[in-house]
């Protein structure tokens, strides 16, 4: 197993987001996280990123525990790529500053090098010529595609998407599924919390429901979309049915 | 739509009357603008020269031949302004730079350097500049220590250090302006905590808050002034004593008129970059 979370909590004051949640990936695989806003799937991508500090249980990555306090957490996201919902791209360097940032500056490579590979990904997803644009300049599919790319450079062990399509105008929403679809031909190994399940459907491996802090049920995509066991994930699914996004 | 542009495009009748309609308008606002000008601007001169004591300021203040026999010693005064403020603004925001980001360290570690960056700037931005310029200028020569600089220096050490409490507390804002979300981005790349300051948020930090670091800048330029107070022969001290051999105010005036136009580049600069930040605000993503 690539990542394994083992009996994860975690709580926000009183509310308590995760309750001893369990999940793990393989290398390769892409696991689609779904469930209603507040479900804790950003949380949890939050968590195995260590952006947020578990309150119990354990997440290992290629067998190393990286909740353990000792652990330096710079060294842990070395190996994890994580995608905003609101790409936070740098808004004071260019599109192509902001994608070497890392290499150079965290990894050490020469800044040429960084450059040639940051420029090959851009033209590979055909925004080579925004390279020197400000983020600003972008619209929210190519912003979202440049952030993806500073995620992905340094070939993390996973990455982490955080509906990276929420805040896209729907239009825009299909350049960026394209890009991860790639992705996964790759061999990229994905966790994307999404609300577009028709997305999930097409890339996932498998998908997980989660309600109430844990994984309620997961299984290959058209098992749990198609023909869920428990009610709570087919109310679930037949709201977002009603909202007309399946 | 570009396309569209290509093509030749004739205003029609309608839009022709709205032009000539604006052209007009435009017209007659110059005219008022004029006008309005030329009455507050005459009324303002008979004001004050038709006052009862005018001539008496008249001779006091505004004798050319004084300001003309002391301007080369005020200049030379002057000389010292401007140099003391190219060395405590740049002294000035550095020290801010680094009480405001240690200011921001978070961790009990750091408790005793926030703890004294807090009380520095509470302290000098409370404290009286004049009264820091005193303590500084003549409280430490005081001590009788060995090697203690000369009143210059410490005056304008006291420049400094005010200015730099003001500074730093712009700067902090503006590091608490910008977002935690760009953080967690430089963060979640790998970069450390000072990495991460480094090149993502002090940058914008720093733009952010240009426009009120300009003006802090501004307001130094002319307190340097106050360097007098402890002294040396700046251009007021020089000033006040030409003052005092003429018996005439005229010298301050003219060390007023050179500050003036010393400022003046910084305002504009100052005015163009707010502006500027404005524009990029309202641009907003």
């Amino acid at each position: 197993m690539l990542l394994t979370c083992t009996d994860v909590r975690k709580t926000f004051g009183a509310a308590v987001v995760l309750d001893g949640l369990d999940l793990s990936v393989d290398e390769h695989e892409v696991v689609a996280l779904i469930g209603a806003s507040g479900s804790g799937k950003s949380t949890l991508l939050r968590c195995v990123n260590l952006l947020a500090e578990v309150d119990d249980g354990t997440i290992e990555l290629d067998g190393e525990e990286i909740t353990n306090p000792k652990i330096n957490p710079d060294l842990v996201r070395r190996k994890i790529g994580l995608v905003f919902q609101s790409y936070n791209l740098f808004p004071h360097m260019t599109v192509l500053d902001n994608i070497t940032l890392s290499p150079v500056k965290v990894h050490g490579r020469p800044p040429a090098e960084a450059k040639a590979q940051a420029m090959e990904w851009l033209s590979r997803v055909g925004l080579a010529d925004k390279a020197d644009s400000y983020p600003d300049r972008l619209s929210g599919g190519q912003q979202q595609r440049a952030a993806i790319i500073r995620a992905l450079v340094n070939s993390p062990r996973l990455l982490l998407l955080d509906e990276v399509t929420s805040a896209l105008d729907p239009e825009l929403v299909g350049e960026v599924l394209t890009m991860i679809r790639d992705l996964k031909g790759d061999g990229v190994t994905m966790i994307l919390a999404t609300h577009e399940m028709g997305f999930a459907r097409q890339v996932a491996d498998r998908v997980a429901f989660l309600d109430r802090g844990k994984v309620l049920e997961q299984g290959p995509p058209a098992q749990v979309l198609g023909d869920p066991v428990e009610a709570r994930t087919r109310q679930f699914l037949a709201r977002i049915i009603e909202a007309g996004r399946l | 739509m570009t396309e569209d542009s290509l093509t030749v495009h004739h205003p029609s009748e309608l839009q022709l009357g709205r032009i000539a309609y604006r052209r007009g308008k435009a017209i007659r606002s110059v005219l008022v603008a004029a006008l309005s000008t030329a009455v507050v601007g005459t009324l303002l001169v008979v004001l004050i020269t038709g006052a009862p004591g005018w001539q008496r300021v008249k001779t006091s203040f505004l004798d050319v031949t004084i300001a003309r026999k002391y301007l080369p010693a005020i200049l030379e005064g002057f000389w010292l302004n401007v140099r003391l403020f190219v060395v405590c603004a740049a002294g000035a925001l550095l020290l801010g730079l680094i009480a405001s980001v240690l200011r921001t360290l978070r961790g009990p570690v750091f408790f005793p350097v926030r703890a004294l960056a807090t009380i520095y700037t509470y302290s000098f931005r409370g404290l009286p500049l004049i009264i820091t310029i005193y303590l500084f200028a003549f409280g430490i020569p005081g001590l009788r220590l060995q090697g203690t600089p000369d009143v210059t220096v410490l005056g304008g050490a006291a420049i400094t250090i005010t200015y730099g409490s003001y500074i730093a507390e712009v700067l902090r804002a503006g590091i608490e302006s910008v977002h935690p979300s760009q953080m967690a981005a430089a963060r979640s790349l790998g970069l450390s905590y000072r990495q991460s300051m480094r090149h993502v948020v002090l940058p914008q930090a720093v733009r952010r808050a240009s426009p009120a670091l300009l003006n802090d800048v501004v307001s130094m330029q002319k307190d340097v002034g106050l360097i007098s107070l402890a002294g040396p022969i700046d251009a007021i001290r020089a000033a006040q004593i030409a003052s005092a051999e003429s018996a005439n105010f005229t010298p301050y005036l003219v060390a007023g008129v050179l500050f003036v136009l010393f400022a003046l580049p910084l305002i504009g600069v100052t005015d163009f970059v707010t502006l500027r930040a404005a524009r990029r605000q309202n641009a907003g993503t």
